[in-house]
């Protein structure tokens, strides 16, 4: 077993051979149920569906949660390989599996009720069920400390009011964790669940990234909801915040998936395709390029697999997540641009994976916290000076 | 039900073989090695009889150390145990000697079937199947394509050329899988977690006397470039003008 992407510095001898097995099992599903669909679904701008069950059979979603959390309880490292794999198939498909393990399983086991746990676990690792996440709203992106959503306590539950927008799987999702201030400001988290009268979800249309997942708006008017739909163990923006650590862990390992398909498709290319008198892949020009993205994905994986040992050992910290997701996502998009140009006009076709990479990693780019804010944390950490406000 | 399966770890068929300085054998050392595909059908087929008709299914691999991953994606697809001959020089051996030291090994068990596959991605000899229902004195039914158990009746159906033949023996047998028999499953990750408790055992030999031997290995030769005649309906006409007329083919 190898690790399966450029393995320049012998990064196989750092993952065990479990972690291993984990990748293959991810690439083979990838590269077998995934990639050949994704084509048509990029193009209809529409996600597959029917490969969720697939997914949670497999044992993906939320799979370095604690086994009583109903998941396999890999190391954060093999996560990090499936979430590497999905995104070599597509953003969508690994923004899929962060969503539903990162952004509502974990929130749910780690401040949920034993109910809500037992409830909602089980159907969501299992891919029975999806979930969403409503933090951001149209006005409140960077700053979701400025949401203006609201819940209203009643004498046995509580009304929500509002609106979310930029929200992965919304559309599709039987469950949405929605965050609301109640009367006292605090955020708090409420389990909305598809179908409850005043709650809808509608599609955003015209997106020109991530086309193939379901981005919506989720609509609150005059939400009824039980008690026992608000997470009862966090209070305050730590509660999202947390979450959006463990989402930003997943895509700092998924865009070198997608930088490693845009590299592995660039070196491919330039063997094959001669211009003057030989393959382009001889030119200087062309080989300093591949050697820059070769460079930056080395570096990105070591940096990964570094972050993931830490939060294995629990001693991760989300400057440490942030800087990971700024440089690889930066590197990731900067590599596709790259693959594109050796492409030339091909590499405008969807025929080939790059442009679309190209055009996901813009959301990439800026979900789950900018990368200008996520320069700013890291800044904050080593200056002492908050920037963001 | 106690099924052996029969496992060998193989250069992925995606893999760019190298073969080594001596000009002897393939060059592992930087390819990726994998379940032979053959033997993964064979691994599923005993996970599909073992959820009918229960029972415990051992894989079975002779090979270097390394073979050990080979077993362990085996386990974590679901097999219960594993045993590893353990041979540095296996890639040197002839199939008689592969066949009579897993014969050794499987002799010591009980079983009621043994499940190969129909051959092995790397050396295509298609023999050690057929070794081992010899050295056992077992019926053997060859490339199955699919597969019925009732009581110990097997009754498989294998491909002919134009048709298809249903055979039937008595366990204990041999059978070897073709392609289409299933469709393996992946490991999942819960299997995957398991498999790291399951127990390998290793046997240690020494080569028997080997008959066949390999003296060279080549290269096949390079195909010669394609040519593309056109785009779509268009090109129809040209192209069944250059088969009919240089390729000669229709
Ligand atoms: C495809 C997609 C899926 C998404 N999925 C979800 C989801 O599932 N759930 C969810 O809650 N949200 C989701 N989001 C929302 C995403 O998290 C927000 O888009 C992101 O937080 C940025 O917010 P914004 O778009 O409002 O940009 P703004 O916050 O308006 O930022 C605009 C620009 O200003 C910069 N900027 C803002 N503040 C500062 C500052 N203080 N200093 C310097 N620069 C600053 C930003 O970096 C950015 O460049 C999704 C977004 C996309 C595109």
């Amino acid at each position: 077993m190898r690790y399966i992407g450029p393995d320049f510095y012998n990064i196989t001898d750092l993952l065990t051979e479990e972690e291993l097995l984990i990748q293959q099992t991810a690439y083979d599903f990838v590269q077998e149920k995934f990639t050949p669909l994704i084509r048509e679904h990029h193009r209809q701008g529409t996600f597959p569906v029917e490969l969720v069950p697939q997914m949670g059979q497999l044992g993906f979603f939320g799979a370095s949660l604690p086994e009583a959390a109903g998941a396999a309880a890999i190391s954060n490292v093999a996560y990090g390989l499936i979430m590497h794999e999905l995104e070599r198939g597509d953003s969508g498909l690994r923004s899929f599996a962060s969503v539903q393990g990162g952004l509502v399983m974990y929130p749910i086991w780690k401040y949920g009720s034993d109910e809500q746990k037992q409830q909602w676990l089980p159907k969501l690792s299992s891919g029975k069920v999806i979930g969403c996440f409503g933090l951001t709203e149209p006005d409140f992106g960077s700053n979701p400390a400025g949401m203006i959503t609201r819940a209203q306590r009643t004498s046995d539950g509580w009304v929500l009011n509002g609106a979310k927008m930029w929200i992965t799987n919304g559309t599709l999702a039987d469950v949405a964790l929605i965050w609301a201030k109640d009367e006292d400001d605090v955020v708090r988290g409420f389990l909305v669940e598809k179908g409850t009268a005043g709650f809808s979800a509608p599609e955003m249309r015209g997106k020109l990234s991530l086309r193939a997942s379901v981005t919506s708006e989720l609509i609150l008017q005059d939400v009824v909801v039980p008690n026992s739909a608000v997470l009862p163990n966090v209070e305050g923006l730590k509660g999202p915040l947390s979450c959006l650590t463990q989402a930003r862990y997943s895509i700092a390992w998924g865009a070198i998936g997608a930088a490693v398909d845009c590299y592995e498709t660039a070196l491919r290319y330039a063997k094959a395709r001669k211009q003057f008198s030989k393959p382009i892949a001889g030119y200087q020009l062309t080989q300093a390029k591949l050697v820059d993205m070769l460079e930056e994905i080395t570096k990105a994986l070591l940096l990964a697999i570094q972050l993931g040992r830490l939060k294995d050992l629990g001693k991760m910290d989300f400057n440490q997540v942030a800087l990971a997701k700024r440089n690889n996502v930066r590197i990731a998009r900067d590599i596709a641009r790259t693959a594109r140009e050796i492409l030339g006009a091909s590499g405008i076709l969807d025929e080939y994976p790059v442009q679309r990479h190209t055009m996901n990693l813009e959301s990439v780019y800026t979900y789950e916290g900018t990368h200008e804010m996520h320069t700013l944390i890291v800044g904050q950490k080593i200056t002492g000076l908050n920037a963001i406000d | 039900m106690n099924i052996i399966v029969l496992v060998k770890q193989v250069p992925d068929t995606e893999a760019k073989i190298r073969i080594s300085d001596d000009g002897k054998h393939i060059d592992e050392s930087s390819i990726k090695l994998v379940v032979n595909p053959y033997d993964e059908y064979a691994i599923e087929a005993a996970l599909q009889l073992k959820e009918t008709h229960g029972g415990e299914i051992t894989l079975v691999s002779l090979g270097p150390a390394g073979a050990v991953t080979a077993l362990r994606t085996g386990l974590a697809m679901g097999a219960d145990k594993a045993v590893l001959i353990k041979a540095d020089d296996s890639r040197f051996m002839d199939s008689q000697t592969v066949a009579n030291h897993l014969s050794k090994v499987i002799k010591e068990r009980e079983f009621d079937l043994i499940l190969g596959g129909k051959k092995a991605v790397d050396t295509d000899a298609q023999q050690v199947g057929s070794l081992i229902a010899m050295d056992l004195n077992l019926p053997i039914i060859t490339a199955i394509v699919e597969l019925d158990l009732n009581g110990n009746q097997v009754s498989a159906v294998r491909e002919v050329e134009g048709g298809a033949e249903t055979v039937t023996c008595q366990l204990p047998a041999v059978l070897t899988c073709e392609k289409g028999l299933n469709e393996p499953r992946y490991p999942n990750l819960r299997g995957i977690m398991m498999a790291k408790k399951k127990t390998i055992e290793e046997k240690e030999i020494s080569d028997g006397g080997i008959a066949v031997e390999i003296v060279s290995m080549e290269y096949p030769p390079q195909k010669a470039e394609g040519q593309i005649v056109g785009e779509g309906p268009d090109a129809v006409p040209e192209l069944v003008r250059l088969l009919r007329e240089e390729a000669k083919v229709i």
